[in-house]
């Protein structure tokens, strides 16, 4: 009775781990299909022309997404120099100023806008400065991205900024250096590495990101000469050559998610190595 | 580590400067780094203020009606929104019902019974697969898992289960279950990894409390682990159920985008998300142009709410599990 009843358990036990297994291993299958699929269908259109000449009408074949690649380069950047400074300062206040009654709710404020739909911050990009500005431009289109980077990049400076040891900043305090400069120049310096990758995680993050560009920077099948003009964006291209019912179209669809992807895994790569860097060396 | 200290503080900070100097230069840099973070309120405010005043019009013309009618005529400018709340609401059930038992099945796999070889390397893909673009994960359903669905898995549903409402009607792939199934793959990477951040979180006493009684290791994992983190598990799918909401680009590709309300998940149907997706910039006429933006309201409200009730669950269950991703 006994040993059957264990015997049971142990079988049981053993059913459970193959059936978590077996879940665990659909999760990760539509990883294996996407991204075979995107070498399969997309390696055939990746040539020097796809980085390096403009989009071709329909029918003409060949072309590329020169400008689409720029543009999002371009869209990331401003993103960056909107997203980075309001993020890494405000994931300070957190951090350093923990005793304010205020961190509580703003970080509660931070997960909640981390929530927010894209597509939603779109239309209010859109009313805010497509309406008035009367164009679809670069500028709205990095201005989205750059909100959108502000609560990702603000939480990750805190969780960096939070394992700098304490006696680092009682260290310069005691040496009569200001809280400002001890913040500035030695807790941040310390945590540096690790703030970037929290800022390249959150460029990585939005860099695929279509659903707030299609009302702000729209897209552009030429060079963007002006930061004031609609902007070709790689995702934005992908999503119009996906629905198009052109077989040209789906194959420069199927290259550009596949550059895209590969942009994005190597970000991800970096930022590992990066961490893995930092952990090795504060301990 | 004194000395370390030593090396990163440049001799020019050790000189004294003023008091006075001091104290301002610390009030303007905390002031500076309070008003960024601010930022955040003024943010959300911005967010419900813009969608409010967009959608000024329609809320005027239609008052609450809006979200009780089904009729979506631009020609004519009727406007209601209950075909996408019902779209929404369906596509992100289907993705729910698929996506928790998967992702939390997998957290407990490789948090309590992996072999510790396996458990980092299906971590770093399960993040990968986080970071797949919904637009591409669009393009991979548009090409090759709706016409798997329309030629296969539909067709197995409908002699199967053709009995059930859910599976009757004509199949043409794009669908409500199509929608709920990219979803799915869409969350469920999120509710994993924060299902693997709670689950980690579990004490370790707790757990060699139940092996000190002989249980076997999903005993343990039942009675010591699941039970103590139901509340905080609970939490990863609801804020799963936020993003399954607001998800846009892969839905809008694969759902069909026909407004309408139908019992079978082969129907094509609409979500608040892709009709804004699509809609938007065609909008010809400002009470169009509001409606759409009262869709984003709606969105809007309900999203907050969602991961406002999501954050609370995971911060009361504690601290390593409130993280955001």
């Amino acid at each position: 009775m006994t040993a059957s009843n264990h015997r049971w358990r142990k079988t049981k036990n053993a059913l459970v781990q193959a059936l978590t297994l077996v879940c665990a291993l659909l999760v990760i299958a539509p990883l294996a299909f996407v991204f075979y699929y995107l070498v399969k269908s997309g390696i055939g259109a990746v040539n020097w022309d796809f980085f390096t000449k403009l989009p071709k009408p329909v029918g003409e074949g060949g072309g590329g997404m020169a400008n689409a690649i720029a543009g999002s380069f371009i869209l990331l950047g401003i993103a960056a120099i909107i997203g980075m400074p309001v993020g890494v300062l405000a994931g300070v206040y957190l951090s350093e100023y923990a005793s304010s009654r205020l961190t509580g709710p703003i970080r509660f404020g931070a997960d909640v806008l981390n929530g927010v739909p894209s597509i939603i911050w779109g239309i209010v990009v859109y009313a805010l400065m497509v309406l008035p500005m009367r164009t679809y431009s670069a500028w709205a289109g990095g201005v989205v991205l750059g909100m959108m980077m502000i609560p990702l990049i603000m939480r990750t400076t805190e969780e960096v900024l939070l394992l700098v040891p304490d006696g680092y900043r009682e260290a310069a305090l005691a040496l009569g250096i200001a809280q400002w400069r001890t913040i500035a120049q030695i807790v941040v310096r310390t945590a540096l590495k690790g703030i970037v990758t929290g800022v390249l995680l959150a460029v990585a993050r939005v860099a695929g990101e279509t659903a707030p560009l299609i009302f702000t920077a729209l897209g552009n099948r030429f060079w963007n000469n002006n930061l004031s003009d609609p902007i070709a964006a790689l995702p934005l291209q992908i999503f119009s050559y996906a629905i198009s019912p052109y077989d040209d179209w789906h194959r420069q669809a199927w290259a550009g998610a596949l550059v895209l992807l590969l942009l994005i895994t190597a970000i991800n790569v970096t930022v590992r190595v990066l961490t893995r860097d930092r952990i090795h060396k504060n301990p | 580590m004194m000395n370390q200290a030593d090396s990163i503080v440049p001799e020019s900070m050790a000189t004294a400067q003023p008091p006075a100097v001091r104290q301002l230069g610390d009030r303007v840099f905390k002031w500076l780094t309070l008003l960024m973070a601010l930022s955040v309120f003024a943010l959300i405010v911005l967010v419900g203020f813009e969608l409010w005043r967009g959608s000024h019009l329609a809320l005027q013309k239609f008052g609450w009606r809006f979200l009780s009618s089904s009729e979506w005529d631009p020609v004519n400018e009727q406007f209601g929104a209950l075909p996408f709340i019902f779209g929404t609401v369906v596509s992100s059930l289907i993705a729910l019902l698929i996506a928790v038992p998967l992702s939390i099945a997998s957290a407990v796999f490789l948090t309590e019974l992996a072999p510790p070889w396996l458990r980092q390397p299906l971590t770093v893909f399960i993040e990968l697969l986080a970071a797949v673009p919904s637009v591409i994960l669009g393009l991979w359903g548009i090409f090759v898992m709706v016409p798997w669905l329309r030629e296969h898995l539909f067709l197995w549903l409908r002699s199967a289960l053709g009995f059930l409402p859910l599976f009757q009607g004509p199949i043409y792939g794009v669908s409500f279950l199509a929608g709920g199934i990219i979803i799915a793959i869409m969350i469920v990477p999120i509710i994993t990894s924060v299902s693997r951040e709670i689950l980690r979180s579990v004490p370790g006493l707790q757990r060699e409390a139940a092996y000190a009684l002989g249980a076997t290791r999903w005993e343990v994992t039942r009675i010591a682990v699941l039970s103590y983190a139901k509340k905080g598990l609970f939490g990863a799918v609801i804020l799963g159920l936020g993003r399954a909401l607001g998800e846009t680009m892969a839905v809008t590709m694969v759902i069909g985008n026909n407004p309408q309300i139908a019992p079978s998940l082969f129907a094509p149907g609409y979500t608040l998300a892709s009709v804004i997706a699509n809609e938007f910039n065609e909008a010809t006429g400002d009470v169009y142009r509001s409606g759409l933006f009262e869709i984003g309201l709606v969105l809007l409200g309900v999203t907050i709410l969602v991961n406002a009730a999501a954050q609370l669950l995971l911060k009361t269950f504690g601290g390593a599990g409130a993280k955001p991703q």
